[in-house]
């Protein structure tokens, strides 16, 4: 594009465009500026009237309430804080499981979903079709009051070997309770988790020297088994004391109980969430090159070669960053727990507000947790992308 | 390029101007809306400034009207029957989960004694207990709906208590209903006393008094138990016919209610403990004593309709005949007392005619003839051994 050359004199300043670029900037800063400050203006005058002032000291007020899972110790004499945290846990220990059991189960269901065999395949599709079209909170509530609550009382429950208890009041399931050297152990496992992580950079690096790199994926978690198995049996009484389920009276006690609330958000975000990154997977798959597989095959490896060493990692570049999106939105939609009672985040941040009276200031907390979170699993993700990403030289 | 960039950045300082100069445009007018509102009498004198060099008179009848010899009345004062009226409609927060004091059956119509004291306001205001808007709110949301001022009055089986009266913003009007937290049990479990509960499971609602309550009361003794803790009451008493809890906790009236609709009532029964006080009333936002004011007298209105024997049959006779002073106040026939509130002199005739006296709205929606019904106990006139009392009528 030609302009004619002018002097910088005969340019009005209307018309320069260096001056207007940061004008327009400006003038869009300021106007957002004045839109944040009315709208802050309005609450805080809205809470002048009624008589608030705005704070974050009532946390540390006794919560007088009680919440039926916690990870951390917690009473009705513990403060707001702790009832947070409590909730933050919660929230942080359903979007964990729940993103490790949908990947796994999103990856079988997406290979199955390419699978030649017509069986798995329309199962895979049908599976995939029916869940991707429901919506979540109507799935959550099936979970809980169609399966979960649904399931016999303790008296007739189910009994499978385990032994694992299955009832309306909850899941029992056999655990593992610590003993008094379980802190011991945790140490044992540290270090060999250490050494087993030395072994592997030792062999990684000796096989760019020789050409030959031995099977690290093979020597490096036997030698940390190694370690963990010597450890349990040297110390002087076993870390670990298996507590098994049992009925009592009309609850369940013993082993580990898993609340229906919790089985029921967990099993629906898994299964919902399972199905969108099926579909990941499988675009993912599908985006390698035919060629690639006739070169594989051409060179003899096997099909599960194959998808272990060409298809996967050249998926995994396409698949890595809508991955990341579904993790998000897992955790995110981990808020609905608040339609079956689960004490997550936002469950116990409206108990809260409701016991406070404390709005404003509880829904900033629940929207910056909620905020960190998502952003450090952006941020985790990300970074494992640039590690998968095709180098280009 | 650079002319398309020019137009571009017309344009949008074009759109900055406009969004700013409507928001200058606001910030103006909504600082003049609260000066008017904060401080009412401070205009009127301004207003009197300006037109005492031409017309003398005017400004005599005008600080008459606007300013007897009183004390200024604060902020907000008499803001909210002002919007009410000029809505033409009484929104009123409702429960809609538990019958005989705030349900909407399958017909989409509101019923119940929360419903009924609604009604009873919208009488007295309007002369018309159908200029009404229910709206129903959950336990958790109710305090932000009256705040917000998205309902007018929340009348939801609301315990009245320190922090809500408080920190909560609200004014609790007067108790309508003396209730307290008690514990229902299925029948065949043989649980009978708070310490059987050892270990268990209970349900109950978040939001609520009932809540604490619950958590305190087991704290004192020293009990351990799980709360299964619902949004609301539905929730609570489906999970509790489920046999997720081995017992639901709520105030007593609400667990003869919500029996009433489980689906085998009669496997269930209630605790012999009373685990707190629970009043329960209509609650008002801070700020407008006038509104506080009307809702109060509205309670006290029914109480001494009942008191005197007036009822929605008899209040025309009644208002025909009646020589007793008091009762002649109350319905209007002397003095002005409903232009003291703000209202019509009949409005206490209004809310007797039309929705009825104390004990006409209790039989109608707690009495012996319904699905829920409770003893009157402790919701009785003083003169028959309860606690309804209502301050004169003058």
């Amino acid at each position: 594009m030609q302009t004619p050359i002018r002097t910088r004199q005969s340019v009005p300043l209307w018309r320069d465009e260096r001056f207007l670029k940061v004008a327009g900037q400006v003038i869009f800063a300021l106007v957002i500026a004045s839109i944040a400050y009315l709208l802050l203006r309005n609450m805080v005058e809205g809470l002048r009237r009624q008589g608030t002032v705005l704070g974050l000291s009532f946390l540390s007020q006794t919560s007088a309430f009680d919440i039926g899972e916690y990870l951390i110790e917690y009473s009705r004499n513990s403060s707001y804080l702790r009832a947070f945290q409590v909730g933050i846990l919660n929230t942080l220990l359903v979007s964990l499981l729940g993103i490790i059991f949908s990947t796994i189960l999103g990856i079988v269901l997406g290979v199955a979903s390419l699978s030649t065999n017509i069986l798995v395949n329309r199962l895979s599709r049908a599976y995939i079709e029916f869940i991707r079209n429901i919506p979540l909170l109507v799935l959550l509530i099936f979970w809980y009051s169609a399966v979960f609550l649904k399931l016999p009382r303790v008296r007739e429950a189910i009994t499978l070997p385990g032994p694992t208890y299955l009832t309306n009041r909850g899941v029992g399931i056999p655990w593992g309770v610590p003993t008094a050297t379980f802190k011991t152990y945790l140490w044992v496992l540290f270090i060999g988790l250490a050494v087993a992580l030395l072994l592997a950079f030792l062999m990684v690096r000796r096989g760019r020297q020789t050409g030959r790199t031995p099977l690290v994926a093979l020597w490096s978690p036997l030698l940390f088994l190694g370690i963990a198995t010597t450890g349990w049996l040297v110390l002087p009484a076993p870390p670990l004391e298996t507590s098994l389920p049992y009925v009592k009276g009309l609850n369940l006690d013993g082993g580990l109980i898993l609340s229906p609330e919790f089985m029921a958000i967990l099993s629906g975000l898994v299964l919902y969430t399972a199905a969108f990154i099926s579909e990941v997977v499988r675009a993912g798959i599908q985006s390698v090159a035919k060629g690639q597989l006739e070169a594989a095959r051409a060179l003899g490896l096997s099909s599960f070669e194959t998808l272990r060493l060409v298809v996967f990692p050249q998926a995994l570049r396409v698949i890595i960053p809508p991955l990341t999106s579904q993790y998000l939105n897992l955790t995110k939609n981990s808020s609905l727990a608040i339609a079956i009672g689960y004490p997550d985040l936002f469950y116990v941040s409206n108990t809260i507000i409701n016991q406070s009276g404390r709005a404003v200031e509880m829904i900033s907390l629940v929207m910056l947790s909620y905020l960190i979170m998502s952003l450090l699993t952006s941020a985790f993700m990300n970074w494992y992308n640039q590690r998968v990403r095709l180098v280009e030289r | 390029m650079a002319k398309k960039v020019f137009p571009f950045f017309a344009f949008l300082i074009v759109l900055a101007l406009v969004i700013t100069a409507c928001g200058g445009a606001q910030t103006p007018t909504a600082s003049g809306e609260t000066s008017t509102e904060g401080q009412p009498v401070q205009q009127t004198v301004e207003v009197i400034k300006t037109v005492e060099v031409v017309k003398t008179v005017v400004v005599t009848v005008e600080s008459q009207a606007a300013a007897p010899a009183l004390p200024a009345p604060p902020a907000g004062y008499g803001a909210t029957l002002k919007t009410v009226q000029e809505r033409g409609q009484l929104i009123c927060g409702v429960n809609s989960q538990v019958p005989g004091f705030g349900y909407v059956d399958s017909a989409g119509a509101f019923s119940g004694f929360d419903v009924d004291y609604c009604r009873a306001l919208a009488a007295a205001i309007f002369g018309d207990p159908a200029k009404i808007e229910f709206r129903p709110v959950t336990g958790s949301e109710r305090f932000t709906a009256l705040q917000s001022g998205e309902i007018d009055i929340l009348s939801r089986n609301t315990t009245w208590t320190l922090v809500r009266d408080t920190e909560l913003g609200g004014n609790f009007v007067h108790t309508t209903f003396y209730d307290g937290q008690g514990m229902m049990v299925p029948a065949d479990s043989g649980l009978t006393t708070l310490e059987d509960l050892n270990g268990g499971t209970i349900c109950v609602q978040t939001g609520t008094t009932t809540e604490l309550n619950l958590a305190d009361q087991m704290a004192a003794r020293g009990l351990e138990y799980t709360p299964a803790v619902y949004q609301d009451a539905d929730g609570t008493f489906a999970a509790y016919a489920e046999g997720r809890c081995d017992a639901v906790t709520t105030d007593k009236s609400g667990l003869v209610a919500r029996r009433a609709v489980l689906p085998d009532p009669e496997n269930h029964v209630i605790m012999d403990v009373t685990m707190s006080k629970e009043p329960l009333g209509p609650m008002v936002r801070h700020g407008d004593d006038q509104w506080f004011d009307i809702a109060q007298w509205t309670v006290f209105a029914l109480f001494t309709a009942e008191e005197y024997g007036i009822t929605s049959s008899n209040v025309d006779q009644v208002r025909a005949e009646t020589t007793n002073p008091e009762v002649r106040r109350l319905l209007g026939l002397e003095g002005d007392l409903g232009l003291k509130l703000g209202l019509s002199n009949d409005w206490a005739y209004n809310i007797i005619k039309l929705v009825g006296n104390y004990a006409e709205v209790y039989d109608r929606n707690l009495g012996p003839n319904t699905p829920t019904y409770i003893p009157r106990g402790l919701n009785s006139l003083y003169t028959d051994g309860g606690i309804l009392y209502a301050p004169p009528f003058r």
